[in-house]
């Protein structure tokens, strides 16, 4: 390359550098508070917009001049509408709010603002090192994650490209420009990273594999389909820092030698797609995107293609089809994407926090990036943790972290005292684990050994009140629900195993149905023709072989252990512990099954009960008196008195 | 011309034959359903072709597999046979089996595969489960059977390639999945007057000319 040309990104980045620098500077020199405010979807779900509105009106009202930052996530959902108040004169450091409502909001800007009193009983932490409060790095939620995807996630504003230049961002395209394709896939084959969207393939392969594909016009796609349930670190990504992802998207492009780029979000996910939209303006009107990017002759276009929804269509033959025009179906593999893919041309496809992890490797080096993780994993891995932890949310670790540490240590535990139990680990296509394997270490390989597997980082959190068997019938009804169709294991198989689980979870199990649950369960993982029925029997056998006595107590004694299952259910009062002449319960019954007893304490009908559990809930935390009990039989019988009898006719 | 061995019988084919197509051609039957000959590409849905290669660790599916030169080739191998039996039992059990009512009736597929795997086509392991509707009678000229369909697919794919665009496609997901003829009003308008080729493709006579 004519070395003018190789420094001509560089002269024109620089340009672009200075007006983000000049920005910041002037934005950080301005002695106005500021108020960063969380407002990615998780935040809005919790009220963020109303949380900003307040804050706008609160500083008019009060004439207090201060510079309202809109920041995307930081992953602390138990936190959400999440406030940070840097308020530099006040001689506090940046200090970290969680669950600002607006009434909060109003209130910080009258003690805060307008009297210096940063209300400490509200306070989290503050968010750098400092003498007078405790940082909110002293809590494992924080210290004990490592960063890497999702470290400006939270900081920068997603609609804002200076935000993100200023912060280091588009430095590692523009170094990737001054070198050749090869080196960069070479530089991510060292990193050793491994495609973040389930399967765990080495990305610099893929990268190599489409390179030397013989057809020229080459395509690559961002999945962003994120269908699993309870999964939303795409979303969240997208949301909170596009630029990276896109970022990520060039310079795999230009390693790979394709013009044109599509990302590939589902529709349901509307301020993703705004975002991204959005993104991809602000990069064109800057060239680091379109024709000659940043002075060189690398041209590249990305648009934005929203799915429709269906889980399948995140398998990527399913998602070529779909953007194609046709119905979402998998299609045999060979061939390969990287081969045929997209109409017909080798086709690159990756995951939003795969692509998301090229600009940090570029930038600091595939050796930094070893230095995290595994050796087979490296890197970081995002879990979103939900389900009976303390503390859900998002959480990017080191891989490696044992499944102890992350839930017990940086998800501060299972809440209300209760036993944990199980956790679900890789979505609907995972597998349940017992307690016995808290020690498993967090990455590709090993959780997959355990029977588990990564997915895309769906993780659920059991407690002693889950049954198994109700948990492994949820996913089943789910991967049932989204199969395509296409084949027959998956197609008519998961409909068998649905309906051999709904049959015991009400009692009616037979002897022969577990072992028909394991067999048929085999097969489907054997004969299924895409990834979606090779794992979706994975919970239904992982919970057969760490929790066979609950299916066994269902089938043989029609009890569920977890007292979860309906109809192996009944609630019952304890007269020795209910209180005289409470009526807690009485009113939240919906059937009017609650009545008194001749000595004034409550009772239940049993055979008007539905079992919705609201006098459970109801009854006052001091007196605890409603119980459950499997099989219901052994509920203890009390006698409806007779007026009452009357009464409810 | 590529050499291989299949339950110990030597054949010779072309190169670039799949493992289906060779053994069909050497009188060697793997049960298979949606597999037509001139496809560019298997549809692989059935899951009913595996067979077992020397050196994998799982049975394959032979409609997806081209042949290589000594490949040695078990059609029959026990876990071969359970994957069929297992595929079998399932395409069984949302199948109203009443051969004798049924156009298909000793032409069969499902007949024949029944024979080769020994297994009774009232299969008693798996529960039975039917689709509401028994007839689609929406069609001017044609009746579809949804609880006789197997959904290979073959209708559409000819159906497609004679007229040039499908009147029948699948229609709704998953379990629910059907064949159906969108927007076939008026036999005016459609081809199907004149062209028999899904009724007869269909491999269990799930699609009947009206009578
Ligand atoms: C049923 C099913 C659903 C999938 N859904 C997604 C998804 O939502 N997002 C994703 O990135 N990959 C998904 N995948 C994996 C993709 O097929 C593909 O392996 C991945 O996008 C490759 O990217 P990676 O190499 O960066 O992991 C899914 C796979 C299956 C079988
Ligand atoms: S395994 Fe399920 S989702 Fe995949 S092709 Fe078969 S029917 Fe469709
Ligand atoms: S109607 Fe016949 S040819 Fe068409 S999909 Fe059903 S079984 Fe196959
Ligand atoms: S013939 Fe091979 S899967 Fe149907």
């Amino acid at each position: 390359m004519n070395p003018d040309i190789k420094e001509k990104p560089n002269q024109i980045f620089s340009g672009i550098l200075e007006e983000a620098q000049r920005r910041k500077n002037e934005f950080e020199a301005d002695s106005a508070p500021k108020i960063h405010i969380g407002v990615a979807t998780c935040g809005i779900a919790s009220g963020a917009l109303e949380t900003k509105k307040a804050f706008e009106e609160a500083l008019d009202e009060q004439n207090i001049k201060a510079r309202i930052h809109t920041v995307g996530c930081i992953g602390h959902c138990y936190a959400e509408p999440v406030v940070v108040i840097d308020y530099q004169e006040s001689g506090f450091p940046p200090i970290f709010y969680p669950e600002v409502t607006p009434g909060k909001a109003k209130m910080l800007v009258k003690f805060f603002l307008k009297e210096g009193d940063p209300r400490l009983e509200h306070v989290l932490g503050a968010t750098q090192e400092n003498e007078m409060i405790p940082s909110v790095m002293e809590f494992s939620r924080f210290n004990q994650e490592k960063r890497v995807v999702m470290e400006k996630c939270g900081h920068i504003d997603p609609e804002d490209i200076y935000d993100y230049i200023a912060d280091g961002g588009y430095t590692a395209l523009e170094k990737v420009l001054r070198r050749d394709p090869v080196e960069i896939i070479t530089e991510i084959q060292e990193s050793g990273l491994r495609g973040r969207g389930g399967a765990g393939f080495p990305t610099g392969k893929k990268w190599d594999l489409a390179r030397n594909a013989k057809d020229k016009d080459k395509i690559i796609i961002c999945n962003a389909d994120e269908g699993d349930p309870g999964a939303y670190m795409d979303r969240t990504l997208l949301e909170s820092n596009p630029h990276q992802v896109l970022e990520g998207l060039v310079i795999c492009a230009y390693a790979v030698g394709a013009e044109k780029a599509l990302v590939y979000v589902r529709s349901e996910y509307p301020l993703a797609v705004k975002i991204v939209t959005k993104a991809i303006l602000q990069a064109k009107e800057l060239g680091l995107l379109g024709k000659e990017i940043l002075g060189t002759s690398f041209n590249m276009d990305i648009e934005v293609f929203q799915g429709s929804g269906a889980f399948v269509c995140g398998e990527e033959t399913a998602l070529i089809q779909s953007i194609e025009g046709y119905r979402g179906m998998p299609q045999n593999r060979p061939p390969y994407p990287v081969h045929k893919g997209l109409w017909g041309k080798p086709t690159v496809i990756n995951n939003v926090k795969t692509l998301a992890s090229i600009p940090p490797i570029i930038k600091k080096g595939a050796a930094w990036y070893r230095e995290i993780g595994t050796e087979n994993s490296p890197g970081t891995a995002i879990f979103s943790i939900v389900g009976n932890v303390t503390h859900p949310g998002l959480v990017e670790i080191p891989m490696g972290v044992s499944l102890k540490t992350l839930i017990f240590d940086i998800c501060g535990g299972i809440p209300n005292k209760k036993k944990f139990k199980a956790v679900q680990i890789g979505g609907p296509s995972g597998g349940c684990l017992p307690a016995e394997f808290l020690d498993t270490p967090i990455d590709f390989d090993s959780l997959t050994e355990a029977g588990a597997m990564m997915g895309s980082g769906g993780m659920v959190v059991m407690d002693e009140d889950n049954c198994m068997v109700d948990v492994a019938r949820y996913f089943l009804d789910f991967t049932q629900k989204e199969s395509c169709g296409k084949c027959t294991f998956c197609r008519i198989g998961t409909k068998h195993l649905l309906n051999i689980l709904d049959r015991i979870t009400i009692g009616e199990g037979k002897p022969d149905d577990l072992n028909m649950l394991q067999t048929l369960s085999e097969d489907i993982k054997s004969g299924s023709l895409c990834g979606l029925g090779k794992t979706a029997p994975n919970p239904v056998l992982t919970s057969l072989r760490y929790f066979l006595d609950e299916y066994e107590a269902h089938v043989n004694e029609k009890r569920c252990p977890g007292m979860t299952c309906r109809k192996l259910t009944a609630f019952y009062i304890d007269l020795e512990k209910c209180a005289r002449g409470c009526d807690a319960c009485v009113g939240c019954c919906p059937v009017d099954a609650v009545f008194t007893t001749s000595n004034r304490k409550k009772g239940i009908d049993q055979i008007l009960c539905v079992k919705c559990g609201e006098c459970m809930v109801a009854c006052p935390p001091d007196y605890d008196a409603v119980m459950t009990v499997s099989p219901p039989e052994l509920a203890p019988v009390i006698e409806r008195p007779k007026e009452a009898v009357e009464k409810s006719k | 011309m590529v050499k291989l061995l299949v339950d110990d019988k030597e054949i010779e084919v072309k190169k670039g034959t799949t493992l289906l197509k060779a053994c069909l051609e050497n009188e060697i039957y793997i049960p298979n359903l949606c597999y037509l000959e001139e496809m560019e590409e298997s549809v692989a849905s059935c899951r009913m072709c595996f067979i077992a290669i020397e050196g994998e660790e799982k049975p394959v599916t032979s409609c997806t597999v081209k042949v290589t030169d000594n490949m040695i080739v078990r059609t029959d191998t026990p876990a071969v046979r359970r994957l069929q039996r297992s595929a079998f039992r399932l395409l069984l059990s949302t199948h109203h089996v009443d051969c004798r009512n049924c156009p298909a009736n000793k032409r069969c597929e499902l007949q024949r595969i029944a024979k080769l795997l020994k297994v009774g086509l009232k299969q008693k392991k798996l529960e039975q489960i039917l689709k509401d509707t028994a007839i689609d009678e929406s069609h001017p000229c044609l009746d579809y059977f949804p609880n006789r369909c197997v959904l290979c697919g073959k209708c559409i794919y000819v159906c497609q390639k004679q007229n040039g665009k499908a009147v029948i496609t699948f229609a709704k997901r998953g379990f629910d999945t059907v064949v159906s003829f969108y927007g076939a009003g008026d036999l005016s308008a459609i081809p199907c007057g004149a062209c028999n080729s899904c009724v007869e493709i269909c491999p269990v006579g799930a699609i009947t000319k009206k009578a």
